[in-house]
């Protein structure tokens, strides 16, 4: 389906849309430049995802900012879909710091939807455990030792769960949903 | 020329350990043999990145108690991995420059007895051999040139992007890894949309686009008739090497392209054996390069 026909069908309602939630997103650190993306649609042209995606729009997602579609765009998947090749930021003539901004709504979207891909509360769990994201298994450190590559450095994965816990994400991610596959 | 040794403390970051020893191995033999002094990080955690779209304070916090570790040993830091630099020098950049994330982070940092000071600087391994070895003693050490190669490069992104941030390599222009596989002798092709990312960050969400995206990236090397592929970072050499059998399935495709971590390329033309870079850890044998590389000698 091309974007236009998605938006027919999708009429956004007035009642829908938050004024105030532009200003809210403008003062969050690196989403400051929100209000002054005029459109132009550079940033969709030159993204990849786009290109292989049908629904994935940068474009469109500073704009639903701008006319205030809180819970549309914080609800929204596609959210994800940005792999963070910062192009759009290179290339757009505001500065909008577009990849940016769509990281301020990732970070909202958990706390509004209480969820998150499954593969974030996996390596965050990893994280807390053992101090990186993925579990190395005890043959990995065998294999080092054999190859003669120096061990590992220590983590302090209870310094991990503290840090979580003064960020308050410890909390979040307890009960946080998770989701699979975002097509 | 400071006549002064490199030294650096190695940040490995998760999934060098976990998976890509190879890039390890190889990047410690070339440096060694370069002058560059490794030291080994005493304490580090996860650079931070894999976290950043969850919530942002807790990549930050992340990123600066690695940034603390290195401050107090009052080493710089050297990584290999794209995703590790780009958080950790933008960090770092942050915390520097502006005064109140640096106080709002310095809270969270109270807790563990650590305070971010901005006294270190951080590297990654194309920078140290660009700019503290320099491109002179690289190629001075280069014993077997590799002249009968043409291989094509795969920056990626976050060693140059964002170019306001990072401020080194150009992202519509590359240069650096171009260079620096010519000091090997080979040539480094041009081809299409080389500036483009490999598609990995997203692949626990969705793997029908990155498949894609790198798919187009090997049509387009391919088309230039590149005899490898030259990356320098675990991820996107996890892309175009491990899931290469995946994507030539998912679209009944044969590549064959062997993807080569650059310390591994440059290894081979400094005279160092294929087992001892661990060329033989690649998902993709590169067998058909070797056999070139010794008849070109020949
Ligand atoms: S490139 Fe910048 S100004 Fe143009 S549409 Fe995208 S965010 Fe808006
Ligand atoms: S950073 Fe994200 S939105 Fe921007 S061009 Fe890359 S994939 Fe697209």
């Amino acid at each position: 389906m091309s974007e236009t026909q998605e938006q027919v069908l999708n009429i956004i309602k007035a009642e829908e849309m938050d004024p105030k939630f532009k200003y809210e997103i403008s003062k969050i650190h690196g989403a400051e430049k929100i209000m002054l993306c005029y459109q132009c649609g550079t940033c969709t042209a030159d993204c990849p995802v786009s290109r292989f995606s049908n629904f994935y729009r940068p474009r469109k997602i500073a704009r639903m900012i701008q006319l205030g579609l809180k819970d549309r765009i914080l609800s929204d998947k596609d959210l994800w879909l940005c792999t963070t090749c910062y192009t759009c930021i290179d290339h757009c003539p505001q500065n909008v710091d577009i990849a940016h901004v769509v990281r301020v709504l990732r970070n909202l979207s958990v706390k509004h939807t209480n969820s998150m891909p499954l593969v974030f509360k996996e390596l965050a769990n990893n994280l807390m455990k053992t101090g990186f994201v993925y579990v190395i298994p005890e043959s990995r450190h065998t294999r080092r030792a054999q190859i003669g590559l120096p061990p590992l450095p220590k983590t302090k994965p209870q310094e991990i769960a503290k840090l979580f816990e003064i960020t308050g994400f410890a909390k979040l991610l307890e009960n946080v949903e998770t989701f699979g596959r975002v097509e | 020329m400071s006549e002064e040794k490199p030294r650096y403390l190695l940040f490995l970051g998760c999934v060098i350990p976990y998976r890509l020893s190879s890039y390890e191995i190889s990047a410690r033999k070339v440096l060694a043999k370069l002058g560059v002094e490794l030291v080994e990080m005493p304490e580090y955690n996860c650079c931070g990145f894999p976290m950043d779209p969850v919530n942002h304070d807790v990549m930050l916090t992340l990123a600066a108690r690695n940034l603390c570790v290195a401050e107090r040993e009052n080493l710089n830091i050297l990584t290999l991995c794209n995703g590790c630099f780009g958080t950790l020098c933008k960090v770092n950049k942050t915390l520097k420059e502006d005064k109140e994330e640096r106080e709002r982070i310095n809270k969270y940092l109270a807790e563990f007895g650590m305070e971010f000071k901005g006294t270190i600087e951080v590297k990654h391994l194309v920078y140290v051999l660009s700019e503290d070895v320099g491109f002179e003693k690289i190629k001075d050490a280069v014993k077997k040139p590799l002249t009968s190669l043409r291989v094509a490069q795969h920056t990626g992104c976050h060693i140059v992007r964002p170019k306001k941030l990072i401020e080194k390599d150009d992202p519509e222009n590359l240069r650096l890894l171009k260079e620096l596989i010519e000091l090997t002798g080979a040539k480094c092709l041009d081809y299409m949309d080389e500036a483009e990312c490999c598609g990995n960050p997203i692949i626990g969400v969705n793997e029908s686009i990155p498949f894609q995206m790198a798919k187009e990236k090997l049509e387009h090397i391919r088309a230039v008739g590149a005899q490898a592929l030259i990356t320098v970072c675990p991820f996107c050499h996890m892309m175009f090497d491990m899931n290469q059998p995946r994507i030539e399935r998912a679209f009944n495709e044969k590549f064959g392209l062997p993807v080569l971590h650059y310390p591994q390329l440059l290894g081979l033309a400094m005279g160092f054996t294929p087992e001892e870079l661990a060329l033989n850890e690649l998902r993709v044998k590169p067998f058909d390069l070797l056999n070139e590389i010794q008849s070109g000698r020949e």
